[in-house]
């Protein structure tokens, strides 16, 4: 019985924090996929929503739902303004540019934090009725880790039924798969593409205050999982919410697992699991393949 | 018959060779006026500086670095965030080798950390350059994230997160003394070992097989239609930028007297890139301006205002990927042809 609790708690443990990986990295698969702009600063977004929220739970005293919301239409509406000013000029430029372009962004929103919030890291204070313990039946677990498990499947369904049924979804993936048919059938990319760069920007700001529990909130957060982003988004498969998924939850399973029992340097092998991927399949697990 | 274009006369040879553009070719590998005064400024910087030898040791190294990136990424195209991957290999084999007293004698070492970063670098080159894009960059990313984890499992052999102190090595022609207090031996002795690896990289650059990297960087297709064996070029190139890059890497070692996991981490892999792209990629001298330009501002500034100097370069790498995408040098020459050659002759 303790083993099959044990077993169990490492699992719910892994999905919870793949589920975070999930929820910030969706938004930056599916740029990624729509308009090949390699965006090292995506995890900047989710910092930044991250400490809206936190700030605003713990010095404004907002309600949980009341900041997720902030924080997602503030880092929406940023993420808009930079768009429309900065990376629009750079989407027919080279990969160098944009990684250099974009690790500028991400000083700039380390700096930034570091001035105008202090270089401390920020805790979140779970409301009440998440802070607890769930009666599962056969065990007790951690109301959140629960919580984070069924938000994050439904926020996964809720887009991939928006991709599949919905006239904006229909018109994503025409782009994701010719960009340039997509143009001729009279999409209009630019705006399609603004949209969806801010809803990815502000699913990584919920992802962001969803996850400060788990990954910690700190300057340091666009740097510290970097890789992380990069490889859920590519192993995927690029523009494929299935496969963000799929691959968010196996690497948190993963990383969890490999913390518990090689803390030093147990990550390798998930860095080798990755290379051997990327090599079986270059375009991610559920990517299409380059024509 | 009439659709074929009529030959033009055979012009003779000299004829040829007055055209302006077979002379700008002919040419352009020659030795030009300014090409001596890198090595005279760091010539007359050890004579001027000698309380800064250390951080001109520092300076030298990341020159090296740089240089090898620009082989790969400046001359052949090869997006890559994960030379580090080559510099600590090779920083890593002088460092082991010297701490288990296997190897002390520096130039020697070198060549072995030369060697051990080539190898990586063809195995690695070998399978990771079938790809491109955006798959390319993630698995330079996790070869280097492999290695540096590799090196931190492996800390009976690595020494783990701590790394490996003290390293002895043994004097340079067995005379010159590495003097951890002042670094005049590690400074001259690296300012020549770049020198070396400078000729090296410049005769490449102009030879033949130089000529057709650039080519696979412009026009891969093309390349590739005139029967050019591009994977092999790139495979090779890639090799050899390894090697350089471990040559850095050893030399960083050696300087040091230590090596721990931030020889293989993202950070000095991203400040290469930075630094090559602050001073031009694909020129040959963008590493020397980088190098000078960025560790002189991170050197004077960051200390004494970390933050500021991290928001300034975002800034500044913001502003160069919007406004200046050939860099420091690439500037310079616009505003040359822009206001400086107009009193010569068009």
């Amino acid at each position: 019985m303790d083993f099959v609790a044990d077993f169990v708690g490492i699992v719910f443990g892994g999905l919870a924090a793949g589920t975070v990986l999930f929820i910030v990295s969706v938004g930056l698969s599916v740029t990624m996929g729509l308009m090949g702009f390699v965006n090292l600063a995506h995890g900047a977004f989710a910092m930044f929503g991250g400490y809206v929220i936190v700030l605003g739970m713990n010095r404004a005293h907002l309600g949980f739902a009341w900041a997720l919301a902030l924080g997602f239409v503030a880092t929406a509406a940023l993420s808009v303004v930079l768009e429309r000013a900065l990376y629009r000029r750079l989407y027919r430029a080279g990969e160098l540019d944009q990684v250099l372009f974009t690790i500028g962004l991400v000083l700039i929103f380390i700096a930034g934090t570091i001035l105008v919030i202090g270089p401390e890291s920020q805790t979140l204070q779970l409301p009440v009725e998440l802070g607890g313990q769930i009666n599962l039946g056969f065990m007790h677990y951690r109301t959140y880790s629960i919580f984070l498990i069924v938000v994050g499947f439904v926020i996964a369904l809720g887009i991939w039924l928006a991709f599949e049924r919905t006239r904006i979804g229909a018109q994503i993936r025409a782009t994701v798969d010719n960009r340039r048919m997509a143009e001729s059938l009279g999409i209009n990319v630019d705006r399609l593409f603004t949209i969806t760069f801010a809803f990815g920007s502000g699913m990584a700001a919920i992802g962001g205050g969803l996850g400060a529990e788990f990954l910690g909130l700190n300057p340091q957060y666009p740097l510290i999982y970097l890789v992380y982003f990069l490889i859920v988004v590519s192993a995927g498969g690029l523009g494929s919410v299935l496969g963000v998924y799929c691959a968010s939850l196996l690497l948190g399973l993963l990383d969890f697992v490999l913390k518990l029992y090689l803390p030093q340097g147990g990550t390798i092998f998930i860095y080798a699991l990755t290379i051997l991927l990327l090599l079986w399949r270059p375009q991610g697990l559920f990517g299409r393949k380059e024509t | 018959m009439s659709a074929v274009a009529p030959v033009a006369p055979p012009t003779d040879a000299t004829s040829r060779i007055d055209h302006p553009a077979a002379r700008a070719l002919m040419r352009r590998h020659r030795i030009r006026w300014w090409e001596p005064l890198p090595w005279l400024a760091a010539g007359a910087s050890y004579f001027a500086f000698p309380e800064y030898l250390g951080f001109g040791t520092e300076l030298l190294i990341v020159i090296l670095f740089a240089l090898s990136l620009d082989l790969a990424l400046g001359y052949a195209g090869i997006v890559t965030l994960g030379h580090a991957a080559f510099f600590g290999g090779g920083a890593y084999a002088v460092g082991m080798l010297a701490f288990y007293g296997v190897w002390t004698e520096p130039i020697t070492g070198l060549v072995l950390a030369a060697a051990a970063a080539g190898v990586i670098g063809l195995l690695s080159g070998l399978v990771l350059l079938r790809t491109s894009g955006l798959t390319l960059l993630m698995l330079t990313i996790c070869t280097m994230a492999l290695l540096e984890q590799a090196a931190n499992m492996g800390r009976t052999y690595t020494g783990g997160f701590d790394g490996l102190p003290g390293l002895p090595i043994a004097p340079v022609f067995g005379v010159f003394e590495f003097n951890p207090l002042y670094s005049t031996t590690q400074f001259l002795y690296t300012l020549g070992v770049l020198f070396v690896c400078f000729v090296f990289v410049r005769t490449l650059i102009y030879s033949p097989f130089g000529q057709s990297l650039t080519g696979i960087r412009e026009n891969l297709l093309r390349m590739h239609a005139i029967g050019s064996p591009v994977r092999r070029r790139l495979v090779i190139c890639y090799t050899i930028s390894a090697a350089i890059a471990g040559v850095a890497g050893g030399l960083w070692a050696q300087t040091n007297a230590f090596v721990n996991l931030s020889a293989l981490d993202l950070d000095r892999a991203a400040t290469v890139l930075i630094v090559l792209i602050l001073g031009g990629y694909g020129r040959l001298y963008g590493a020397f301006i980088g190098a000078v330009v960025y560790l002189t501002l991170e050197h004077f500034l960051a200390q004494i205002y970390p933050t500021a100097w991290q928001l300034g370069l975002g800034i500044l790498l913001v502003l160069i990927a919007l406004f200046a995408r050939n860099g420091i040098l690439g500037l310079g020459e616009a505003l040359w042809r822009r206001y400086g050659a107009e009193g010569s002759t068009p």
